[in-house]
């Protein structure tokens, strides 16, 4: 016998109502779960005393600073080579062999998984180049692992901009460069931080790659050829090293707030942007 | 002069687009550098097929930790894969748009969640549970799993809720004219249009399972060893290179990234699969 549409079409949107409401349950469950559990041990104290005994004891100050810096670094890292390659893309030359193969490059970089990041900073920065564990090292190696969204979200925001803004512009007598510099690159602004936003809270998020390559050490640093210990590090040691799971939890709740936040101002500034432009 | 000048940043801009292929270049050759001369020393077979991996007395079989990233990634995509697909579907054909506007992004920030903050939830609440309902450490391929299937929704969800919604809406309109119901032009048309796409957000979802380390590490048990369970610990590729990078030299070192070059290659294969299905969709239309 046939089940009528009907009744199928009921079955149907329950089942996949129910994996929707699932997903988000989830989600939901992981972030209050970790705040729930954190929170309660985050404080000032807690913020802005350096860790001790390991981490079983004090706060976080100097993780707080590693991810502060390490993100920083590799964004400015990216950030001219990537908003560099989306303009020549989108500004400097159309679709050829070549492009494809330059769009292919970015494609399959973002694809690589972040250990084999860290293998390359390790074996690259921190041995070939005899730079040793430290912030720079990290800081490259994270570059190269944000590039892509850097130029994704850039050649995005830059070909959102009406190609009249652009003729105005040469009309006035202004050359490619210079439209580039005064008109097009100050209205895709909010797209291409919004690329960087990302990229930040990619980078603050990230352990994997950081670990092998800015190494783990809790002193301040001094400058970039020092080693740091970024958040995420120092959450993966307290909590396999079985350290101290209050401390793991509250650094846990501080991690994934920075995180949130930062994604939360991205969407933002995406959003604006997308409705200035639908004005 | 002016016209110089212009010249000059055309060619300097066209030198930096190179950047992020030449990145790509500069690490698959220093990893191939650093793993290729090794599976030559010690043989493709005695790498790749044999079940004794002992760096200590030279032996470097990682047949089990193929398997049981294998395992670990069809695991990860059981789960991940219908669960985000279904979302996908849902979210575009069956809720109004200003919700849908709402959900979306918010299951986006999932994908900003660390990776260590996963494996953390799962050693202190998958693992204990399935420790008392199923027996065994925990720590498991099905812990794993679970736990990778939800890091991927968000991968999966996002590409075929973009996948879905590339499809005209006369398809919609000409399959509910003849009379079907909304679920009948989902499943016999809006999928079947939109198909590429979902694979691709699949198989792109597989590569970040495959990829996945310090969720894995924490989760899995890390045990070398072929499972015979799902709830049996395990150690993937992946969590073979984080485990011993700290300690390992010499070659022993060349064993691991011999195993990043093993990874490298699948997820490469893997993602150019993915690319191409994107690709081919683009040039239908």
């Amino acid at each position: 016998m046939r089940i009528p549409p009907k009744i199928t079409q009921a079955i149907a949107v329950t089942i996949l109502g129910t994996a929707t409401f699932l997903t988000v349950a989830i989600l939901i469950f992981i972030i209050g779960f970790v705040l729930s559990k954190g929170l309660p041990g985050v404080n000032a104290e807690f913020l802005f005393s350096a860790p001790k005994d390991m981490g079983r004891a004090g706060g976080i100050f100097t993780t707080l600073v590693g991810t502060l810096l390490l993100p920083l670094l590799a964004v400015s890292i990216a950030l001219p080579l990537g908003v560099g390659t989306a303009v020549y893309l989108c500004e400097y030359t159309r679709e050829t062999q070549l492009t494809r193969a330059l769009r292919f490059g970015t494609d399959c970089l973002a694809g690589i998984p972040s250990i084999i990041f860290g293998l390359f900073g390790f074996i690259f920065f921190v041995v070939m180049l005899k730079m040793g564990w430290c912030l720079l090292s990290g800081g490259l190696t994270l570059a190269i692992m944000v590039l892509p969204t850097i130029i994704r979200t850039s050649e995005e925001a830059i070909r959102s901009v009406p190609n009249p803004y652009r003729e105005v512009s040469f009309s006035l007598g202004a050359t490619r460069w210079e439209t580039v510099l005064k008109v097009v690159l100050p209205n895709a602004l909010p797209g291409i931080v919004t690329g960087v936003m990302l990229a930040i809270g990619r980078s603050i998020g990230e352990t994997a790659a950081v670990i092998f390559t800015a190494g783990s050490s809790l002193r301040m640093p001094s400058s970039v050829f020092d080693s740091v210990r970024t958040m995420s590090v120092h959450f993966y040691i307290l909590a396999t090293e079985g350290i101290s799971d209050e401390k793991a939890y509250a650094t846990a709740a501080v991690l994934i707030l920075s995180v949130l936040l930062v994604n939360l101002a991205a969407y933002g500034m995406m959003h604006r942007f997308i409705s200035r432009r639908a004005k | 002069m002016r016209l110089n000048g212009e010249k000059i940043v055309k060619y300097s801009l066209m030198l930096v687009a190179f950047s992020a292929l030449a990145s790509l270049l500069l690490i698959a050759v220093f990893i191939l550098k650093e793993g290729v001369p090794f599976m030559i020393k010690v043989g493709l077979k005695d790498f790749l097929l044999s079940s004794h991996w002992d760096p200590q007395v030279g032996k470097f079989g990682i047949y089990p930790m193929i398997i049981a990233s294998l395992y670990v990634t069809l695991g990860a995509m059981l789960i991940g894969a219908p669960l985000g697909v279904a979302g996908a579907i849902f979210l575009n054909e069956f809720v109004p748009k200003p919700v849908m506007r709402v959900i979306k992004p918010t299951i986006e920030l999932l994908a900003g969640i660390p990776s260590v903050v996963f494996g953390f939830l799962g050693v202190m609440v998958l693992a204990p549970m399935i420790r008392s309902t199923m027996g065994g450490p925990g720590l498991s391929v099905l812990a794993a799993a679970v736990i990778l299937g939800i890091m991927v929704l968000p991968t999966v969800i996002s590409i075929s809720t973009d996948a879905i919604a590339a499809v005209p809406n006369s398809y919609r309109e000409g399959a509910l004219a003849l009379g079907a119901t909304r679920w009948q032009s989902v499943h016999m048309v809006i999928i079947k249009a939109a198909r590429s796409g979902i694979i691709a957000s699949i198989i792109l979802a597989m590569g970040r399972a495959l990829g996945e380390t310090m969720a894995v590490i924490m989760v899995a048990g890390n045990t070398v060893k072929i499972p015979q369970s799902v709830t049996d610990p395990v150690r993937t590729l992946t969590a073979n290179i984080a485990l011993e990078m700290n300690n390992a030299t010499g070659l022993a070192r060349e064993a691991l990234f011999a195993t990043g070059v093993v990874l490298f290659v699948v997820i490469m294969i893997l993602n150019a699969i993915a690319l191409s299905a994107i690709k081919n969709k683009v040039r239908k239309k």
